[in-house]
């Protein structure tokens, strides 16, 4: 038996679930959105979610509830839900098994949300490479249509309430909400320059909600067991809740876990994923996907919310966890990460894009032994002229495992380039910008 | 010509968005099922579909990393080099395929069979070292499985080791 109880992958855990309407009917699924729509005010379902203290798990952590009411309350004209489930930091790999296993939780929430802002059209945007999600979701949401959750009058209720699903094709900054738009619209993935929020000016210029696939998933309990018991839950009262934590690298049992909010690193990764894979410690670890600074063991006993991980100087995140052990080569471990954002900058913001390049060169020439001295000066340059000059999040978390690593293994660093004076190879101009 | 062959699909799709441009991506997708790339005049016949110039459509196209421009091999590997597959073992994966089909990054097989592509981060990271073969999802890669996989694509064009609805521990596991 799970030490903590579940919420989100309680379904998936009995055996024979399968995820389809049938299942998740019997488990009292629907039951929220039969005792809303129709006659529950949307204000008050927004109202009960900010109540909850529900927050984005998609990275960002943002209030859910507050997002909602951004949206411009006189508005007549069409509004937008957008789901995301691009799922695409390295790291994480809940939204892929919510999806999977119990589609019809997401689409209760989805449906729950729609009704609650007022939208008649939701769009969840799954990552292209999730082909048998997106089939998976594409059957359930077929299912609902049949049963009458999804389409015109769903419930009897007169109201509107369409889903489709709509795959990406592969750019990992198309998680960004504002790039999900523009992709979602049929152009490169660019992120928009903010403001104005997607609240006011989203989806083809009209107010939009994005939210991720596990936020949404977790609405038709709030509504359904009430948000004074959902607030209870976790580490009230900011980080409320459970959330899905992806265990991966060298542990015992890399896998989803899902846990209360502020419960340490220690249990998480001692208890839920079994501890190291072999007799070798724990080096370093990453709290919350590729774009979270890496904490080191004596940050085993923070808590996992978003208050107690900011404090360690990192953050929660994705909820992606990545353990290494002893032995790892930190350096190489920040170039295989910054190759991934290097990879995936989507070029808009020049110091971004110039910046991820040349830092990219920068790493490699280190790591392959030939760098030198000043090289690590113009690591920090670079980061420091990407951080917090670019449109959107990418520019700091693309800085952030260079930074974390320099920060408590800058010997690491230090002994690679001394091994390459020391073999005494021809002195190279350093690579990056002087100022 | 897409539009004969996939009238109503592609009518399907362009319903679902208020916006006719909304609907490029699927109908790149469309494009790419039905020539397994992306071709010219693929590209100039959605932008009259949708209304856009040819410009328009390259564009998109060319920002996304799944959509081909070129024709990849019957068995497109797409294996995972990102850091939580990397700790896995993904470059002895990489290696394996050098060794085994004699192919590098980017390049496909004499026979024209497979088409070897390293990539970020599938969402696998529990399950690494991993591969997408097409649309399927290989996970726990172990030279073992690996060979199988292999055989079995070559001889029945698929192989039972792809993962299905993915769970990961598996309910029985979680203490």
């Amino acid at each position: 038996m799970p030490k903590h109880e579940l919420i989100l992958l309680k379904n998936m855990m009995q055996p024979g679930y399968t995820g389809s309407l049938q299942d998740y009917e019997r488990t009292g699924g629907y039951q929220s959105l039969r005792k809303v729509v129709g006659k529950v005010p949307p204000a008050a379902v927004t109202g009960m979610v900010m109540k909850s203290g529900l927050r984005g798990r998609g990275g960002a952590g943002f209030p859910t509830g507050v997002k909602w009411n951004f949206l411009p309350k006189d508005y007549t004209g069409p509004k937008y839900l957008c789901c995301n489930a691009d799922e695409s930091e390295p790291g994480t790999f809940k939204d892929r098994q919510l999806i999977e296993r119990d589609p019809h939780q997401i689409l209760e929430g989805i449906i729950l949300t729609c009704y609650a802002i007022g939208a008649e059209t939701a769009y969840i945007y799954i990552r292209g490479e999730f082909v048998l999600g997106a089939r998976i979701l594409e059957q359930a949401i077929a299912e609902a249509r049949t049963a009458g959750y999804v389409g015109t009058n769903i419930l009897g209720s007169g109201i509107t309430a369409n889903v489709w699903v709509h795959r990406g094709a592969g750019a990992y900054i198309c998680g960004e909400e504002t790039a999900l738009l523009e992709s979602l619209e049929g152009k490169r993935g660019l992120p928009r320059f903010k403001p104005p929020f997607p609240a006011t000016n989203g989806l083809y210029n009209k107010p939009t909600v994005v939210n991720n696939i596990e936020t949404l998933a977790n609405i038709p309990y709030i509504i359904g067991r009430g948000p004074e018991w959902f607030a209870s839950i976790g580490s009230p009262p900011k980080s409320t809740g459970t959330r899905v934590f992806c265990v991966s690298g060298h542990v015992k049992w890399p896998g989803n876990y899902e846990v209360p909010m502020g419960v340490t690193f220690r249990e998480l990764i001692y208890e839920h994923a079994g501890g190291m894979r072999s007799d070798k410690p724990l080096k370093a670890f990453i709290p919350g996907g590729a774009s979270a600074p890496f904490l080191t063991p004596n940050h085993l006993d923070v808590k996992l919310d978003f208050e107690s991980v900011a404090a360690a100087g990192s953050m929660l995140g994705s909820g992606g966890v990545t353990a290494m052990e002893e032995g790892t080569d930190m350096v190489w471990a920040a170039l295989r990460l910054m190759e991934f954002f290097y990879h995936e900058s989507c070029g808009k913001c020049s110091p971004c894009r110039e910046g991820s390049s040349w830092l990219v060169q920068t790493m490699r020439r280190i790591v392959a032994k030939r760098g030198q001295m000043e090289d690590l000066e113009t690591l920090v340059d670079l980061c420091k002229n990407i951080e917090g000059r670019t449109v959107c999040a990418f520019g700091d978390a693309s800085v952030a495992p260079i930074m974390s690593t320099l920060k408590h293994w800058r010997s690491e660093y230090v002994t690679l380039i001394q091994e390459a004076e020391a073999a005494n190879l021809i002195k190279l101009e350093p690579v990056g910008a002087r100022h | 010509m897409l539009k004969e062959k996939y009238q109503m699909e592609i009518d399907d799709i362009i319903s679902r968005y208020p916006v006719k441009r909304s609907a490029l991506l699927p109908l790149l997708y469309l494009a790419q099922r039905d020539e397994g790339f992306i071709s010219e005049a693929a590209m100039k016949e959605i932008a009259g579909l949708l209304r856009l110039t040819p410009p328009q459509v390259y564009e998109t196209v060319t920002f996304y990393t799944m959509l081909n421009l070129k024709r990849v091999g019957k068995f497109h590997l797409q294996v995972c080099k990102s850091l939580m597959c990397a700790l896995a073992g993904s470059d002895t994966v990489i290696a394996w395929v050098k060794t085994k089909l004699g192919i590098g990054p980017g390049e496909t097989t004499a026979d024209g069979l497979f088409t070897l592509s390293v990539v970020e981060c599938l969402a696998a990271c529990g399950t690494a070292p991993m591969m997408q073969v097409n649309d399927d999802y290989y996970e726990r890669l172990t030279e073992e499985r690996f060979d199988r996989i292999l055989t079995d694509l070559k001889r029945d064009g698929n192989c039972s080791l792809k993962t299905g609805p993915f769970m990961w521990p598996e309910a029985p596991n979680v203490k």
